[in-house]
Formats: C-alpha cells, structure tokens, sequence
C-alpha cells in the first residue's frame, strides 16, 4: 500500500496587488481600475505515488511548482482538483528560517520549533541533550538566537527535525547544511532516517544528489509534470540536457509522451 | 477533529506560544511586566486628577467608577492590539508548517488576560482601601471577565484577518480603539444624555461589561437575566463572525503574506 499518493492534483496559486496592501491603496487602485489580482495554475495533473522507504528527488527549475506541491503534500494548501491522500499522519518539513525567534535563547527556540513540528514535551526534554549535541551548538544553548551566524541557525533546524522518525520526511532544498563538517554529518543521519524505513521527498537542485540517493524521480516545469518514473539516471541526463539546451522542451516531451 | 481534541493535540505548542509572546514582549525582564500594571495605574491617576473635579462630586466612590472602566478598556485595548498582529506576524510559521492558526491568536490573548488578572488583583486592593462593601455577589464578576474574554478574542479573530487582508488597519484600529474609548463612559456619567444616547452607548460591548462591573461593584445588585443573554450574545456574535472569517479564509490566508 502506498504511504502518499497524489492523484491528478492540481493547485491554484492567487497573485496579485492584494499582497502587502492597504486599504487606502485597495481603494484607490479599485477606483483607478489598476486594481490587478490573478490565479494561475501552479501545478498541473500532477500523479505519482511513493511507497514505504522511497526516496523521490523532484527536479524543475525555478517556478516549476516545487514548492506549492510540498504545501498540498504537507497539508498547509489544498488541492483545487484532485486529491492527495496520505496514509501516515506526520509530515515533517525542514524549512531552515522559519518558526525561530532571534529574542529567544537557542534553548528556547529549540523547544519551541520542536513544539512546531509536532513533538510532545515529554520526547523533547528527553531529547533535548541529544539535540543540541547534535547541532554543536551546547556552549551556546542560553544566548540569544540571533547572535547564532547563519549556518548554526541551520544546523539547529536541522538537528531538531532529523530527530523525529518521521514516516514522510521532506527536505525542501537544506541538505547543503552547515560546513564540510556537519554537511557530511547531516547526510549521514538524513540516510539513517531513510534507512529507518521514511519515505523521504528531496528538491535539491544539486543532481548528483538526487543521482545519490534517489530511487524516484518527478521533474516538473511550469506546473506540468513532464515525468515520473524509476529509472531516475536517465532522467537526470535528460534533464541536464534540457538545461544545457540540447534538447528543447519539445524534444523532452515527445521522449516522455 | 473538534477544537478540544485540537488543543489536546497542540497543547505543547500553544504554551510555548505563551512563553515566546511573553518573552519577547517583556525581554525577560520583571520590571517589563509590573510595568503593564503600573501603566493602566498611572492612566487611573491622571484620569482622577483631571476629571474629578468635574464628576467626582456627582459620583460615588469616584476612583472605583474610574477603574472600573478603566480596567476593562485596558483589557480590551491590549488584546485586540496584541491580538492585531497574531497572524501577520506568524505568516513564517503557518505558510510552512501545518498548525492551527487561531493557535497564535490565543496565545496572544492568553497574556493580555495575565495583565488583565493581574490589575484585577490591584483593584479589589482598590475598592477595599476606598470601603466599598464586598458581597457576595461579587463572584458574579466573572460574568462579565467571560463575556469580555470571549469579545477580546472575537475582535481579535476578525482583526487578525483584516490585519493581513489590508496592512493599514494597524493605524486604524488605534484610532478605532480612542472612539471606542470616549463612548464606553470610562469617566463620565451617561445619566445626563438624553434616553436614546444612552441606549445608543450599548451598541460597545466593553460598555456593556462596564456597565455588568459597576452594577455589581458601586451599584450593589446583579443585572437582570435579558442583560446576561444581551451581553452573552454580543460576544458570541463576534466570536462567530471571527470564526467565519478564518474558517473561510483558512486556505487562502497564505496568498496574503
């Protein structure tokens, strides 16, 4: 039985003048007639399915719809058409900024965030030790946050999430974690996590990763899916090729039907 | 899953939503949180210097009749100001992680009701040091302190979304709030209004609950039961508007930020 399975999905994203407004401005923009809002597609007829233990590399260049379809996976956006239906009920998502607050010790932002992704009280303080001797960052556990440089922020993001056993775990671009050190480090436990038996989505725009560690592949562009499939070499040549301009979009498409 | 089950489940992160609020509103510092107990004090005292010599003589117990007022519109001003930025200032979290986001609202809230209970303590101090006599009846003060909450977090829900729909309602709401601050009779008395003023004044719902406080506390008696629906009502009213508004926008709030 699949763990996540996402069918003919398709979600539309609002862009417009509403974004940072005011009603002064909504106003006069509304009277002028240059009021501008817009919804467009940002993913398309999107099928795939993942079993226990996959690893999926998504690959697409920028606005390719990435990211909008975590969300639906995720549950923090719902499909307009289609549906995705997952059977486990965590999803942890590595998204490095965000939930910190820089007024707040290292400590408490690690109980906070920790909050965040859904862990109970009880499993952070037991892990608690473990999680800041992950990240290497114990001397500084009772400073401000802010006076973190950004690649400890990083590493503390991550040593927090690596830390759940997730049954779907997505790494939306942060596995370049951090120094030669800790990046090393971050692969290895992100393995020991797959090897647990997650199923694990990865957007990396790095393809030697994806070549690495993937065992499916979805490439995306525009909000279309050009393809899904298993034989995840091939379309990563396809895809370099693509971006080098070997073959056009065209060409791509007919080889995938 | 119903909101009970919902804060069963977030619980954890909810208080450390409190902390966090708390933490960075008063940097840790003791002397920031006696201040939010001495500010709404000094208000007192200034509002007595100046207008008791214009209604102090028709008055009784002119100080109480003063703090009586005051002590609910602080309450209402706090929150709802607090409140405002619930959701604006979280967009990091819940455009990136699936979590309830009256959650954020509450929390805010939940500290403007410490400040809130806190003030409370000072003014029995108050009444007790100024002889009103405490009856029994005095425990149906937490009538009111109900009806209120529920209006603070109400306001707040539909501020909240306003607040991200159009940036500026952060300068209006202020200006809102001084209205709302002439019109709830904190140091005047309505008797000398004409009839349909009077009743024009309990369209405010910090009036309303002024009016419950006063009644018990100066007044000596318990409003009657028409007057608990109305003022139930009212808040309910706003709860449920509130309500509306983030259910029907759950989705789309993340267009906003």
């Amino acid at each position: 039985m699949s763990v996540l399975d996402v069918r003919d999905v398709s979600i539309v994203y609002r862009v417009g003048d509403f974004k940072d407004i005011g009603l002064k401005d909504w106003v006069v923009k509304k009277l002028k007639g240059t009021y501008y809002a817009e919804n467009f597609y940002a993913d398309k007829h999107i099928t795939f399915s993942l079993e226990k233990g996959d690893m999926l590399g998504i690959i697409g260049s920028n606005g390719a719809g990435k990211s909008t379809l975590l969300k639906a996976v995720s549950g923090i956006m719902r499909p307009t058409e289609g549906e995705v239906i997952c059977n486990s009920n965590v999803v942890a998502l590595l998204e490095l900024g965000s939930g910190f607050d820089g007024e707040l010790s290292v400590k408490e932002n690690t109980f906070l965030r920790g909050a965040l992704l859904g862990y109970t009280r009880k499993f952070m303080t037991e892990k608690y030790d473990e999680i800041i001797a992950f990240s290497e960052l114990k001397e500084f556990e009772d400073r401000p946050f802010k006076h973190l440089s950004s690649g400890m922020k990083s590493r503390l993001a991550f040593s927090i999430a690596s830390f759940v056993q997730p049954e779907i775990l997505i790494l939306d671009e942060v596995m370049a974690v951090g120094d030669g050190g800790f990046r090393k480090k971050s692969e290895e436990k992100t393995r020991e996590i797959i090897a647990g038996g997650a199923t694990t989505i990865l957007v990396s725009h790095d393809l030697t990763q994806v070549r690495d560690m993937c065992n499916k592949i979805l490439w995306l562009h525009k909000g279309e899916q050009i393809t899904f499939g298993t034989d995840v070499q091939q379309i990563c040549d396809n895809y370099e090729a693509f971006l080098n301009g070997w073959n056009s979009l065209e060409e791509i498409k007919e080889i995938y039907g | 899953m119903n909101f009970i089950q919902k804060m069963k489940k977030h619980g954890f992160l909810f208080q450390e939503l409190v902390k966090r609020d708390f933490k960075t509103k008063y940097k840790g510092s003791v002397l920031g949180m006696l201040w939010s107990i001495i500010s709404p004090l000094l208000i007192l005292l200034v509002m007595n210097f100046i207008f008791s010599n214009f209604f102090g003589a028709t008055i009784e117990h002119y100080v109480i009749y003063l703090f009586c007022g005051n002590i609910l519109f602080s309450y209402f001003n706090d929150a709802t100001n607090y409140g405002m930025t619930a959701l604006l200032w979280n967009a990091d979290i819940f455009t990136k992680i699936n979590v309830p986001k009256y959650l954020f609202l509450l929390a805010k809230n939940v500290q403007a009701l410490i400040n809130f209970g806190l003030t409370l303590i000072v003014f029995f101090i108050f009444c007790a040091i100024d002889g009103v006599p405490f009856t029994w009846r005095f425990l149906m003060l937490i009538y009111p302190i109900i009806c209120i909450l529920l209006v603070n977090v109400g306001v707040g829900l539909i501020l909240s979304a306003l607040h991200i729909f159009f940036r500026d309602v952060a300068h209006i709401w202020p200006i809102f709030t001084m209205l709302l601050m002439y019109a709830s009779a904190i140091f005047y008395d309505v008797r000398s209004f004409p009839p349909t003023l009077q009743k024009l004044l309990y369209v405010n719902p910090v009036y309303q609950n002024i009016v419950y406080f006063r009644d018990i506390v100066l007044n000596g008696f318990i409003p009657s039961f028409g007057y608990h629906m109305f003022i139930l009502g009212t808040a309910l009213l706003l709860i449920a508007i509130g309500g509306f508004i983030y259910h029907r926008f759950n989705w789309r709030f993340l267009y906003y930020v």
